[in-house]
């Protein structure tokens, strides 16, 4: 399977703590790859730096480099540009308080589409393929913020792949959500990956262990083992990974 | 079983209610008692004349279309002004601003610039516009003194209210691969146009109510004036309020000073309205 992503020898630190320490992982094409670990070791922060969303904090540094396609986007990227190709679903659903069709066209706007057919076009393909067309198609008018966590949270994911990007960041998006929302992300994931490369933090072993390809397990800023997710849950090569998801810490 | 809180718990909840009440209906009354006394006093004295004519001693002729038409250019030129500036400043402050330390001494400066007598700006309105960049006493100069003014009024609810836009937002925006300044445009300040038009209101407010500054910059003429000859420089001209502080200081003319506080009074609620009315046009379109 070919990469994707190629992170190598990152190192970030905010202002003097040192959140990653040296992390090399690859992401592959069209799987899903999962970060665990608890809280404050470092997952969230390393996805962040995939879109450089950590670049919005005050004294972060980074060290080392990424590669999306084989190309250094801290470097030899627009971040614009990278964010276009690197979506992110973030732990909270955040619509923009406009309508249901405005959010989904916010993206394709932004990068100069603005013909009405190709935008309705646009919309209906991305919510149906965020599974929510049929709950939404009589109310596109309708403010997004009037509908449930569990839409607004799929709504949010049909934003992001409206920009048709290359990789899908999650940040814990199901976290917020009661099971059956959950469940229902959850299959969409299964079906998005044929189509984007999805990557997810999540505090929820069982979601990791249902729907991620692989699974990296990060602690104290150190991704300490990585590999398809049946080895990982099954036969973990490393004690703390193994108390980690037998839930003796965290 | 049927347990009562105590005795004087039950007196002091009374008491604070009785206190609230009492305070609500003086309230009510005070500010219905002064609009039902100026529109008593002052619909009597208006009439169709006193609304569309010029003043003239000559013909004994009074009448305020000159000081309305000069009570909404004065509005308008101001807004037009103060409004880019005003906004723009919140926006760096709050959007843009990495130096803490400058940002809180532009906000003390703002903050002091509020609490300063109105006369005193209309005294350096005069130094300045008026006599430094040769305005004359006019409109144009009175506005611009207005738009130093109500600058922090309007720099500030712009900014309360750029705080009450959450971050979500912002980073929604931002990762779909937002510039800054088109994720301020297209998210953030359509969020926070109810603060704006806040601050817009209380600026008008401000604006229609004042005459200290505007006596010695924009001056006490009369005449009717085009809103061409509105940003003229060397066009005065009275508003309103000033007209209403010449007719009952220098005339006497009572009866023609409410009628202006009754003009007043319903102006000041058209121009409420209507910036409510924009409010909700420019809020996005959602039903």
């Amino acid at each position: 399977m070919a990469n994707i992503i190629e992170a190598h020898n990152l190192n970030l630190w905010y202002g003097d703590h040192q959140a990653l320490k040296n992390i090399n992982l690859d992401i592959q094409e069209h799987k899903i790859t999962a970060l665990i670990g608890p809280s404050g070791c470092g997952k969230s922060t390393f996805m962040k730096t995939l879109n450089r969303m950590n670049d919005l904090v005050d004294g972060c540094r980074i060290e080392g480099d990424v590669r999306l396609n084989g190309v250094d986007i801290y470097k030899d990227m627009d971040v614009n540009i990278l964010r276009k190709k690197v979506g992110m679903v973030f732990q909270k659903a955040n619509p923009f308080p406009m309508s249901i069709y405005d959010n989904i066209a916010y993206g394709p706007r932004l990068h100069g589409i603005h013909g009405k057919a190709a935008l309705d076009e646009i919309v209906e393909r991305s919510l149906k393929q965020a599974a929510i067309w049929d709950e939404t198609k009589d109310r596109l008018k309708k403010n997004a913020l009037g509908m449930s966590g569990g839409q607004q949270q799929r709504l949010c994911i049909a934003r992001a792949i409206a920009v048709e990007p290359d990789v899908l960041l999650m940040d814990e998006s199901t976290s917020a959500l009661d099971p059956i929302s959950t469940g229902k992300i959850e299959e969409l994931c299964l079906e998005l990956k044929k189509k984007y490369t999805i990557v997810m933090v999540t505090h929820n072993m069982q979601q990791a262990n249902r729907i991620s390809d692989i699974t990296a397990f990060f602690l104290l800023g150190e991704l300490i083992e990585t590999g398809a997710t049946q080895d990982i849950f099954l036969n973990p090569q490393n004690k703390k990974t193994e108390e980690y998801i037998t839930g003796r810490f965290g | 079983m049927h347990e009562k809180i105590s005795l004087s718990r039950r007196v002091k909840i009374k008491v604070l209610n009785i206190l609230m009440y009492i305070s609500f209906i003086l309230i009510l009354a005070l500010v219905a008692g002064l609009i039902g006394y100026i529109l008593f006093r002052g619909i009597p004295n208006i009439s169709w004349k006193f609304l569309s004519s010029k003043p003239s001693l000559l013909n004994g002729v009074i009448g305020i279309l000159p000081n309305i038409l000069n009570t909404i250019y004065i509005v308008l030129i101001t807004l037009v002004i103060v409004l880019p500036l005003g906004v723009g400043t919140a926006v760096y402050l709050n959007e843009y601003a990495t130096n803490r330390k400058l940002v809180s001494v532009i906000e003390f400066a703002t903050e002091t610039l509020a609490g300063i007598p109105s006369i005193i700006y209309g005294l350096a309105g005069m130094l300045i516009f008026v006599q430094f960049f040769s305005i004359g006493t006019s409109l144009l100069a009175g506005s611009l003194t207005l738009v130093i003014m109500t600058l922090p009024t309007i720099v500030r609810t712009t900014q309360e209210s750029l705080k009450t836009v959450p971050d979500s937002y912002r980073e929604g925006s931002l990762a779909l691969g937002s510039g800054k300044w088109h994720m301020i445009r297209t998210v953030v300040l359509p969020s926070s146009i109810d603060g704006i038009v806040t601050g817009c209101i209380l600026a008008i407010g401000r604006i229609v109510g004042e005459s200290a500054a505007l006596l010695f910059t924009a001056g006490m003429a009369n005449n009717i004036l085009s809103l061409k000859d509105a940003v003229t420089p060397g066009n005065a001209g009275s508003t309103l309020t000033v007209a209403l502080y010449m007719y009952a200081k220098e005339r006497g003319e009572f009866g023609v000073a409410f009628a202006i506080a009754a003009i007043l009074l319903i102006l000041t609620l058209l121009i409420n309205l209507s910036a409510k009315l924009v409010a909700k046009k420019l809020k996005v379109k959602v039903d």
